[in-house]
């Protein structure tokens, strides 16, 4: 299985489309299944996972869906294409670095993903631009009930839906929206967030997991709760505090225009100068200036470069995208060299 | 790379937790340990689960119960944080009601339910009734009846 060709393009949830999509990057809502007659992944024999897997991959290769499938064994993978699909988002981890008889099915938007085998025996994943959890919720609740008429789920009358670990019991479902918050993080109002969070539930992390608060000033909201709250009210909920951190995001970038407009200018316009120009790139550099750029580009402070092109190179400048986009294996000083050279030739049209 | 608070991993989660008022705590964990780390926080806050109040022999007694169908035992799951097999839900439930009205405030589904439910009981009670035969015919070393039950179980899998 070649997936060199992944590389030059990235998923439609990365177009940069979508409501918000300013400040929201990326919705995206999971659901955790498992077949009633078997035991879940992790206490399953080898031989067990084989058959989970052989059958899960022929049900889910039949399903009829308008974009088809194709699925990909995770176990037969070269660690590097592995890693490739985590940067992609297609797969977590957790199933990369698992063991035994594990895969993948996705399609050619990248907008559909199952994995198969993970810590749940089924993960269904759903991804958009910009802020669209009703409509990820459809297609998700949609693609569920294809799969639900071919395999017997494990189901309780009273947990609802069983899951390996007790977090995820009932509905199995964790929404995930990933908000770009550069202003917030500006004018240190971050606490203010964590207050609107509080209330329900919710965590925050970094974009691609990787890097602290300060790298870049992406976070992910998620919610916690899985078991007593329906889809459509733990949808609501988070959809309710999206919002809320939306108006802050705004209010604080109109602040900044009004009262720090040069200021603000000179640094979108010196993140751009360092991205053109810089001979040696760490990641976390990278995405801090990718970061400030979005910025400029959202306030109207820089033309001549798209907002695609900027979120593409959020994805392409990860360590596996990077090594297979300029060929041959990197490390250290050599991998920040080349990340510095390709963010070179990609922006150079646009100085 | 940042390292893991709890052990060498590299840490992939960062969670803020609020304590109060313009107070809060991070922690950057590995996948792993912030699993264990939203599973047991709200527990050690809130009261005790039954089985440590107890004294030692019940608890010994307690922590060894397995699961007839996948052989968990409770002291395997509170390692791991996961349960072994969709009937541990039952064969523990004792024990996880307290844990999940802590995690989720809740101890009863609300939400989705499979469309085909009956008629996916009956088949998920037929298919547990098939494993069990399949597991003593193996035991009586009934070769030939293990590989027809099996047939059975793979073609009702297969609907
Ligand atoms: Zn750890
Ligand atoms: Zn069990």
């Amino acid at each position: 299985m070649n997936l060199d060709a992944l590389t030059s393009t990235t998923g439609e949830w990365l177009r940069g489309t979508g409501p918000e999509s300013d400040i929201v990057i990326s919705t995206r809502i999971r659901l955790a299944r498992n077949l009633a007659s078997f035991p879940f992944t992790h206490r399953a024999t080898p031989q067990q996972r084989a058959e989970i897997e052989s059958l899960l991959r022929d049900r889910i290769t039949r399903l009829d869906l308008p974009h088809p499938l194709r699925y990909v064994s995770v176990a037969a993978l070269a660690p590097l294409d592995r890693q490739l699909l985590v940067e992609r988002q297609l797969i977590s981890r957790e199933l990369a670095n698992g063991e035994g008889p594990r895969g993948v099915a996705f399609d050619d938007r990248e907008a559909v993903s199952i994995m198969v085998n993970e810590e749940d025996q089924l993960r269904l994943q759903v991804m958009r631009s910009g802020l669209a959890l009703e409509q990820a919720w459809h297609e998700i609740d949609h693609l569920d009930d294809l799969l639900e008429a071919k395999v017997c789920y494990a189901w309780h009358e009273q947990y609802g839906y069983l899951t390996a670990c007790p977090t995820n019991v009932g509905t199995g479902l964790r929404a995930s929206v990933m908000l770009h918050l550069p202003a917030i993080g500006l004018t240190r109002q971050f606490e203010k967030v964590l207050r609107s969070l509080q209330k329900i539930n919710l965590v925050v992390r970094g974009l691609y997991g990787e890097g602290s608060r300060a790298s870049g000033d992406f976070f992910q909201v998620s919610n916690q709760i899985t078991l007593g709250r329906s889809e459509t009210t733990v949808l609501s909920e988070l959809q309710g505090v999206v919002s809320k951190i939306l108006s802050y995001e705004r209010n604080a970038r109109a602040a900044l225009m009004a009262e720090k407009r040069m200021e603000l200018q000179d640094r979108v316009s010196r993140a751009l100068g360092a991205l053109q120009h810089a001979t040696m790139m760490t990641s976390d550099e990278t995405m801090e200036l990718l970061s400030s750029v979005r910025l400029g580009i959202n306030l109207g402070l820089l033309d001549d470069i798209s907002m695609d092109a900027v979120n593409e190179l959020f994805v392409q400048t990860q360590p596996s995208h990077l090594q297979k986009l300029v060929g041959g294996p990197l490390d250290g000083e050599e991998r920040n060299a080349a990340r510095a050279r390709y963010l070179r030739t990609r922006l150079r049209h646009t100085a | 790379m940042r390292k893991c608070n709890r052990c060498h991993k590299q840490a992939t989660l960062h969670i803020t937790e609020i304590l109060g008022e313009d107070q809060f705590e991070e922690h950057h964990l590995c996948e792993q340990c912030a699993h264990e780390y939203l599973y047991e926080s709200p527990m050690g806050k809130k009261s005790p689960s039954p089985a440590t109040t107890d004294d030692d022999e019940e608890t010994a007694e307690l922590n060894t119960r397995e699961c007839p169908h996948c052989g968990l035992r409770l002291i395997d799951f509170r390692k791991s944080t996961r349960l072994g097999c969709p009937h541990d839900y039952e064969v523990f439930a004792e024990e996880l009601n307290p844990l999940l009205e802590n995690l989720h405030g809740e101890t009863r589904h609300c939400g989705k339910t499979p469309r085909r439910l009956p008629q996916a009981r009956q088949q998920q009670s037929e298919l547990a009734r098939l494993r069990r035969q399949l597991q003593s015919a193996v035991l009586q070393e009934a070769y030939e009846e293990a590989a027809r039950i099996r047939d059975q179980i793979r073609q009702l899998e297969g609907l």
